[in-house]
């Protein structure tokens, strides 16, 4: 709050500073995505394997290969062939698939809402019950119901996520009858009136989902628990009571200062959550990023896989931008700090 | 040791970590066959837990499609599971000590150099990269066990070099110092076994991650190739018979998670005795 209100004699001074951080961070946020793009270009191509050989089959003859090699460009020196991907990449100009020969950025324009669909409602939804979770453990920690809920927390978060989805399946698909496991949308989808449609969506949609916010919950209550015990202890806390702060108003203080290392770690879980994605994508044939990534990795399919390296993680550098961003919004000391 | 043994958190941990041990070590011993065998696969497939097949044979967790013993894969495949995630943990550990340590006792640019290294490589999609190395050259288990280590040391490294950076502030570092010990004598004899407090309850808690890690990238067909038995590719083996025979995949699961709350609880009991500061 003293922050704020020193600010308020200089909000100019403010304003510069909270834009310089935010600029230094994108900084080093594009430096990442460059570094990650820059990476899976040199072990694509140190890698043995290339995808000539996928393309053409073991019964090309040897002027085959090099007119397809050619043809794609693979005969260029490597630094040629990753400043010219970079240029093209920069202008908009992805390329075509080697593998099915779609253009690389519809398939990624189609793949990524899906992903980030499935991400974002387990993050909103995990990180939601996982703090409701943290906190009835915290009330009384030692009690029976926080041991209890720790015994879950801590089997939710070491849960292999592939094998929550097939015993989701198990249950959801061929006991119940209930849910779809593959795919985001049935075959009669484009048929559908606009209501039946959204039902469609939100069937295929619950296992994926429940498997990831599962596991999210474990991991986001076992970490609340945790800032909230440990806010519990802080002077300020015996102060508000001391003050006969009634038990609401108590718990909004602990709340509060609690929240921000939560909101830090929804900005570091985002790579995690990700490649939890990955496994639940391929488990339940979700047509997202993670699972066109794996299989045109499968394929040697470079175009694809640097696009989509490139998109996830500027997804993520963006997530976690975001959290810093709110972080930052929470908590006016590190604002300060910034200064 | 024996304090943590006194929570139960640790001696669930110990417990089961032991077992699981014990088990893989012991696997000729206490199962019965090859986990690649298969003696008469039309007649022993998919028998039910606590089976008996024609030929007497007992399967406690029953047999898969090629009626091969799922308790004996489940015993051997310990040994891929555990063997990666401890292995890759100790390179994670020997890397992150290395970075962390010199960084923490040198100055400059040396220092800053090494730790916004560690910094970007933190924010590094940790499974696209998993995803390239694993699925680029031939899957095997040591090159999971690389895999895994190279990606792993970032935090471990973050920790120890905290601890160095205010150990060597500390009245014991200054005297080796002034007794004419070198600066890499005063790092390798004085810090970094003090240091070691924090690093052992990142790894308790690494070797849980690693082994999911691995499995799941078994189970993707990216780490160890079958017929090799391993936790995660029983996994995968497991998920096209889920309506018929529902314990092929069950068994490997409850086995993994199992193992890694074990760890989890053991580096949280470990915490709480040893390093009651950290998080």
């Amino acid at each position: 709050m003293h922050a704020r209100i020193l600010a308020a004699l200089e909000p100019g001074r403010e304003i510069v500073a909270v834009l310089r951080h935010l600029l230094s961070r994108l900084a080093v946020g594009v430096a990442v995505v460059a570094g990650v793009v820059a990476l899976t270009f040199l072990l694509l191509h140190a890698a043995p394997g290339n995808p000539v050989d996928y393309l053409l089959g073991p019964t090309a003859t040897p002027s085959q290969i090099s007119a397809t090699r050619h043809s794609l460009g693979l005969d260029q020196p490597l630094p040629k062939q990753f400043a010219s991907w970079l240029s093209r990449f920069g202008t908009g100009d992805w390329g075509t698939s080697i593998a099915t020969g779609r253009p690389v950025r519809e398939m990624i324009a189609t793949a990524w809402p899906e992903t980030a669909w499935l991400v974002g409602l387990s993050l909103l939804l995990s990180c939601g019950l996982g703090v409701v979770v943290g906190a009835l453990q915290a009330a009384r920690p030692g009690s029976r119901t926080d041991a209890a809920l720790s015994i879950g927390t801590v089997t939710l978060y070491a849960v292999p996520s592939y094998w929550l989805g097939l015993m989701l399946i198990m249950l959801g698909t061929y006991q119940w009858k209930a849910f779809p496991a593959f795919g985001a949308a049935g075959y009669d989808a484009d048929f559908l009136g606009a209501w039946a449609r959204f039902l469609d969506r939100a069937r295929h949609l619950a296992l994926p989902l429940l498997t990831l916010t599962l596991i999210g919950i474990g991991g986001m209550a076992r970490f609340a628990r945790g800032a909230m015990v440990d806010v519990r202890r802080e002077p300020f806390v015996t102060a508000a009571r001391a003050r006969g702060l009634p038990p609401r108003g108590v718990t909004r203080h602990i709340l509060r200062n609690a929240l921000i290392p939560v909101v830090t770690l929804l900005g570091l879980s985002l790579p995690a959550l990700f490649s939890g994605a990955v496994f639940v994508e391929a488990v339940f044939a979700w047509p997202g990023v993670g699972r066109v990534l794996v299989e045109a990795v499968q394929a040697r399919d470079y175009p694809v896989v640097m696009a989509a390296t490139a998109v996830s993680a500027a997804l993520v550098v963006l997530g976690n931008l975001l959290a810093d961003l709110w972080v930052n919004a929470l908590d006016p000391r590190l604002q300060r700090q910034a200064r | 040791m024996s304090l943590t043994w006194r929570d139960r958190r640790g001696r669930f941990g110990m417990t089961v970590l032991l077992v699981a041990v014990a088990v893989a070590l012991a696997a000729p011993l206490v199962t019965n066959g090859h986990p690649d065998q298969q003696v008469d696969v039309i007649q022993t497939r998919f028998l039910p837990p606590l089976a008996t097949d024609r030929h007497g044979a007992w399967h406690v967790l029953g047999t898969d499609r090629f009626g091969r013993d799922v308790w004996t894969r489940l015993a051997y495949g310990a040994r891929i599971s555990l063997g990666v995630g401890v292995l890759a943990v100790a390179i994670s550990v020997a890397l992150g000590c290395l970075v962390g340590g010199v960084a923490g006792a040198s100055q400059g640019w040396l220092s800053r150099g090494l730790m916004a290294g560690t910094d970007f490589a933190l924010a590094l999609p940790r499974v696209v990269l998993l995803l390239l190395l694993a699925a680029l050259w031939r899957p095997s288990a040591g090159l999971v066990v690389i895999v895994l280590g190279v990606t792993g040391w970032m935090g471990i490294a973050r920790l120890v070099y905290g601890e160095v950076r205010s150990l060597s502030a500390r009245g014991f570092a200054e005297n080796a110092r002034a007794l004419g010990a070198t600066r890499r004598r005063v790092l390798w004899r004085h810090l970094l076994p003090n240091a070691l407090t924090p690093v052992i309850v990142a790894a308790a808690l690494g070797v849980g991650n690693a082994i999911l890690l691995e499995a799941g990238l078994s189970y993707l067909g990216l780490g160890v190739q079958p017929p090799t038995a391993s936790w995660g590719s029983m996994i995968a083996s497991g998920r096209d018979t889920l309506v018929n025979a529902p314990w092929v995949a069950a068994a490997p699961g409850i086995a993994l998670v199992l193992v890694v709350v074990a760890c989890t609880l053991l580096g949280d009991a470990l915490r709480d005795r040893l390093a009651p500061h950290t998080t």
